[in-house]
């Protein structure tokens, strides 16, 4: 079986976002960019998946710049077989996104699809979902636990009233949420390795996906700062002050 | 004119507050009309208390075995067949409808707004980005309908009251057998709902172990409030994943907020930016918790909390 996984880069989660003074979008320039979080997520488990003899090929795709090589070569670095950089001037929403992967789907023909459950820069929550429609495929999201048995695959889901088990038919598109896995650091001698394993570029244009941007975006603004309160010296004045404001 | 259908989000025959929350943001597009969608295997009892809601104009219900459980692969094609004649279709940003709008959106062949948190006009909505350091205004395009999930703590919940009409709509979709429910182990709980508590006590990775927790527990009842967590509390297995309070949990406005022993990472803080009144306890007078606290407590929680105990009692 052949795996598909969602390896977007973005801002790092570390990086303090400052919004442009002229509200036109969120200051990218000279900032930190890292694979996506839960995109880290779903390939250590489909790396594990591989290790288990579940599956034979894990393949990282993203839709980036032409500038993100470096990115996927950190995908391969961690352990993917193959890498395919599809060539996107900037970014793309996720209904494109989804669109493009569906693509690839088509072409690469994988048992399981693995994306993050949402991407930490636009936080739309969406791709895998939307794949999932266009494919007519099942979708199994925010996965906590994944396993395989057969032509099913059994996953555990973080949902708001406790953890839900559903089975689903491969193929299927899996999202992964953060207790799924701790992704492993990346070696040395990996990174020297991957730079002969095999690295796709595609225009995106090339694979004929229509088009899915259909939200406008902008302005941009900061969030409404909450002030600073105050500093309490012991429980007595705490409670005080809770009481004044009829809290407790 | 807008005409908005909202996705109903229920469990074992009860609504869940998060459709109320959906209401009060379709008011804000000053609709023509306001109906709810209620999907089922026995649709009646969530029904009637949808119908209830101040506002809404019809409810409209599909009765499915296979609506048994929520799976979005089995209730998107009705959603999106029962969208044909409205302007906006509404879920909750909750896991329910995070996991199902977005597969709708796709089958419709439109963009959604992810967690719609103020409404500007009828296309243009802000909703926030990056954790929730930046907020973002959207466009949507004006010949398509309008897919969004609400930020449910952006929103009141709209009151009850009202008297809508109930119909049952018969819709000529195949279903797909492709996924299929096994079981929900659910927190069992007696204390308030973390998502619609007007008090909540939080804990952090400071507690150390499930055992200790039971001192947040403790001052939580006290003052009736439900209990969240931090991640770092989730991940080391001191209390289940549905406590989660932050950008990948839960978002939640109550009217207190007590952190305890929690650091205030962005990813947490985002989570808690409409409480009223937050309290933090720490023992790092630098925490960055402290910068958005309205009350701030340095000092041992193992001490503290306890004698805030005591002292809520008197
Ligand atoms: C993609 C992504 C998503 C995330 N989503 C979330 C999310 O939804 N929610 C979330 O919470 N986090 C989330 N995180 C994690 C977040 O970045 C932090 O790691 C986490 O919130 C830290 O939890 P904490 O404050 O409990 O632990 P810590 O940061 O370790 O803080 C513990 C605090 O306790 C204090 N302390 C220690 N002992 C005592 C004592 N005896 N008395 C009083 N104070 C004490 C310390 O001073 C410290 O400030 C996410 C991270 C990533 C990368
Ligand atoms: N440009 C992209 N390149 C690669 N994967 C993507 C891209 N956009 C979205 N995805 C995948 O879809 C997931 C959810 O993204 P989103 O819907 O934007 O929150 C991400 O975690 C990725 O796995």
């Amino acid at each position: 079986m052949k795996i598909l996984v969602g390896y977007k880069r973005v801002v790092d989660y570390n990086v303090r976002i400052q919004v442009r003074p002229d509200g036109t979008g969120v200051v990218t320039d000279g900032v930190k960019l890292s694979p996506n979080p839960f995109d880290e997520i779903a390939l250590e488990e489909a790396l594990r998946l591989r290790e288990k003899g579940l599956a034979e090929e894990v393949v990282v795709v993203a839709i980036a710049p032409a500038d993100a090589q470096a990115h996927l070569r950190n995908g391969l670095a961690m352990g993917a077989n193959r890498a395919i950089h599809v060539v996107a001037d900037g970014p793309v929403q996720p209904l494109t996104a989804a669109r493009v992967l569906l693509k690839l789907v088509e072409r690469e023909q994988p048992g399981l699809v693995l994306l993050g459950k949402q991407a930490i820069d636009d936080d739309a929550n969406q791709t895998g979902q939307m794949l999932a429609a266009l494919w007519d495929r099942p979708q199994a999201t925010f996965a906590s636990k994944l396993e395989l048995d057969g032509q099913v695959a059994r996953v555990t889901r973080e949902v708001d009233a406790g953890l839900e088990t559903i089975e689903v038919d491969l193929p299927a598109v899996v999202t992964t949420d953060l207790r799924l896995n701790e992704p492993r650091f990346i070696k040395l001698p990996d990174i020297m390795k991957a730079k002969s394993k095999p690295l796709e570029t595609v225009p995106m244009a090339e694979l004929g996906a229509e088009a899915g941007d259909f939200l406008g975006h902008g302005p941009y603004a900061p969030p409404a700062r909450r002030s600073k309160g105050v500093m309490v010296k012991d429980v007595a004045e705490l409670v005080a002050a809770l009481k004044a404001k009829g809290l407790v | 004119m807008s005409k908005v259908l909202i996705v109903a989000e229920h469990l074992d025959g009860r609504l869940n507050a998060s459709t109320a929350r959906c209401v009060t943001a379709a008011t804000a597009l000053a609709p023509q009309a306001i109906d709810i969608l209620v999907l089922s295997d026995a649709p009646d009892a969530v029904a009637a208390q949808a119908a209830a809601l101040a506002g809404v104009a019809t409810v409209r219900t599909v009765a499915r075995p296979e609506n048994a459980h929520a799976l979005a692969a089995v209730l998107a094609p009705q959603v999106a067949a029962a969208a044909a004649g409205y302007s906006h279709l509404f879920g909750p940003s909750t896991t329910f409808g995070k996991d199902l709008m977005p597969r709708v959106a796709a089958l419709l062949g439109v963009a959604q707004v992810s967690d719609l948190m103020e409404v500007v006009d009828a296309r243009t909505f802000k909703r926030p980005i990056y954790a929730g350091n930046a907020i973002v205004t959207v466009t949507a395009p004006a010949d398509a309908v309008v897919v969004a999930t609400v930020r449910t703590a952006s929103f009141a919940a709209a009151g009850t009251g009202g008297s809508a009409g109930v119909e049952p709509l018969a819709l000529d979709v195949a279903l797909p057998g492709h996924t299929r429910f096994v079981g929900l182990a659910a927190g069992k709980s007696d204390r308030p709902d973390l998502q619609t508590a007007s008090r909540v006590v939080s804990g952090g990775r400071a507690l150390g172990s499930a055992d200790a927790f039971s001192i947040i527990y403790s001052l939580a009842d006290r003052i009736g409030a439900g209990v969240g967590a931090s991640r770092a509390a989730v991940d080391a297995g001191y209390v289940p994943n549905d406590m989660q309070v932050g950008q990948t949990g839960k978002i939640i406005a109550p009217e207190l907020y007590i952190a305890i022993g929690i650091s205030g990472a962005i990813q947490h803080l985002t989570g808690i930016k409409d409480a009223g009144t937050i309290v933090a306890i720490n023992k790092d007078a630098e925490a960055p918790i402290f910068e958005i606290a309205d009350y701030g407590l340095v000092g041992d929680l193992f001490k503290l909390v306890p004698e805030l105990e005591a002292a809520l009692a008197g």
